[in-house]
């Protein structure tokens, strides 16, 4: 099980109420983590990443375990602490005003 | 007694005023999706609770949102917009080849006679639609592939596509304006498109009579009268009587004929409204004073309308999708200002009266008129 935090509103747009617990098959990575994620959440498609380059979107960020994943490899291995649901998966509005 | 229904896109959030076809006491209904910036709200002729909302932010990109209950619910829909084949280059503000990148939704058109099918403007300029209800989201690439795509440019705002008539009269007949790139028109549903620029003339291009290029702010008709457009253009108030083929300047004794919005009252053709903006550096009114212009013979000769706006120290914006009109017998005439105010005049102009006054900086007003 992975715990995700998402920033409030986009939380507000899925309707969720807190963190997200979801079941990841096979390797837990940033990209299997989002589809999971989007599976679940379908209006969750296009927030974090592009959907078709699947890139992620400029002002999104990844964190976990006090480090910042997102310029890792989208296929990268996440923190064991984060496949062990003792860290959450962390997706993060850069701070950019507004 | 009718009512009206007001759809306000602003910077933070989406808001639906009320009232009753008196239209002097309003419901305030909102924020939805707080926080975001609304670009455009508009809702189906064929089933006015069937609203479309264009919902954007800077981090988290395209949101469509739905309603169909007028608003009082909505829920997320479509929001993949991927342009038709290899998408290639329009210029860049230098002058550079730039690729078309999608950014967003600025204008949503329902289909007159369909609520299930909708059409989008976005930037980078082009034009999609769904015929699903927003679910799913196919470019009509016959626009941006009819010769001149490659020279459009950005506007200040942005390369957008802003404005989408149909012609009540044939469907398949649709105008469209690109800031900046010029008016298009379509004959044939949106399979072939043609420049109808003919008659521009604007300083800032190489070419100041070229075909494409002209920074059009919004056009507006009469849908009476649908080959009458009205056009405001980054500098000059504009008329064609022949859909687009030729167009005339009809400025006359505007204070200044830069600004974002016109109309078109809702039972006299011949009656056009402006908001004079004072330049493209100042975007406020000039003199500080908030003031509708509207003409009665269809352009050149235009009056002030004050009551009720202010006419000191007023440096608010009327951005370009954010004058509506309803269709009640005394014709209702609404606009929203950077400034966080919707002002609504009841008896089509003389008199003026803000709706709200401190919203976040309105992007778009649209007004439905309901049994």
């Amino acid at each position: 099980m992975i715990r995700v935090q998402l920033p409030g509103h986009l939380r507000t747009l899925a309707k969720i109420d807190g963190e997200v617990k979801l079941e990841v098959d096979g390797p837990v990575t940033q990209r299997s983590v989002l589809d999971a994620l989007e599976a679940r959440y379908p209006m969750l498609r296009g927030t974090l990443r592009d959907q078709v380059t699947q890139q992620r979107r400029a002002f999104v960020r990844f964190f976990a375990c006090e480090q910042d994943l997102s310029h890792e490899s989208p296929d990268a291995p996440l923190p064991d602490a984060v496949v062990t649901a003792v860290e959450p998966f962390l997706v993060v509005g850069a701070i950019a005003g507004g | 007694m009718s009512k009206v229904r007001v759809l306000v896109g602003t910077r933070k959030g989406a808001f639906v005023l009320e009232s009753d076809g008196k239209r002097e006491r309003w419901d305030i209904n909102g924020p939805h999706f707080a926080g975001w910036e609304i670009y455009h709200v508009k809702g189906s002729p064929a089933d006015p609770n069937r609203l479309y909302a264009s919902q954007f932010s800077g981090w988290s990109g395209q949101v469509v949102q739905r309603s169909d209950d007028g608003g009082k619910t909505w829920n997320p829909v479509g929001n993949k917009f991927v342009y038709d084949g290899v998408a290639g280059t329009h210029q860049w503000y230098d002058g550079t080849p730039h690729p078309w990148e999608f950014k967003r939704v600025w204008h949503f058109e329902p289909s007159l006679n369909d609520p299930d099918h909708v059409y989008a403007g976005i930037e980078d300029a082009a034009m999609f639609q769904s015929t699903d209800a927003g679910q799913n989201w196919q470019e009509m690439p016959g626009l941006r592939r009819h010769g001149s795509g490659p020279h459009w440019q950005p506007g200040a705002g942005g390369m957008c596509l802003h404005t989408i008539l149909i012609d009540p009269t044939d469907p398949k007949r649709i105008f469209i304006a690109i800031s900046s790139a010029g008016a298009f028109r379509t004959d044939d549903g949106g399979e072939t498109w043609r420049p109808i620029n003919h008659g521009l003339h604007s300083q800032y291009i190489p070419d100041p009579d070229a075909e494409v290029g002209h920074c059009v702010h919004r056009i507006a008709l009469h849908r009476s009268r649908p080959n009458v457009l009205f056009m405001q253009k980054h500098w000059d108030v504009m008329r064609t009587d022949d859909a687009g083929d030729s167009w005339k300047e009809i400025s006359g004794n505007l204070p200044t004929d830069f600004g974002f919005v016109i109309d078109v009252h809702a039972h006299e053709p011949e009656t056009v409204y402006v908001v004079p903006i004072k330049s493209d550096a100042e975007h406020y009114p000039p003199e500080g004073k908030l003031r509708v212009y509207r003409s009665r013979s269809g352009g050149n000769e235009w009056e002030p309308l004050t009551k009720g706006l202010p006419q000191s120290d007023c440096y608010v914006n009327v951005l370009r999708d954010a004058m509506a009109i309803d269709s009640l017998d005394a014709c209702g005439v609404y606009f929203g200002t950077t400034g966080g105010q919707v002002y609504a005049s009841a008896d089509a102009g003389d008199n003026w009266a803000p709706i709200v006054r401190d919203l976040p900086a309105v992007l778009s007003v649209e007004v439905q008129t309901l049994p």
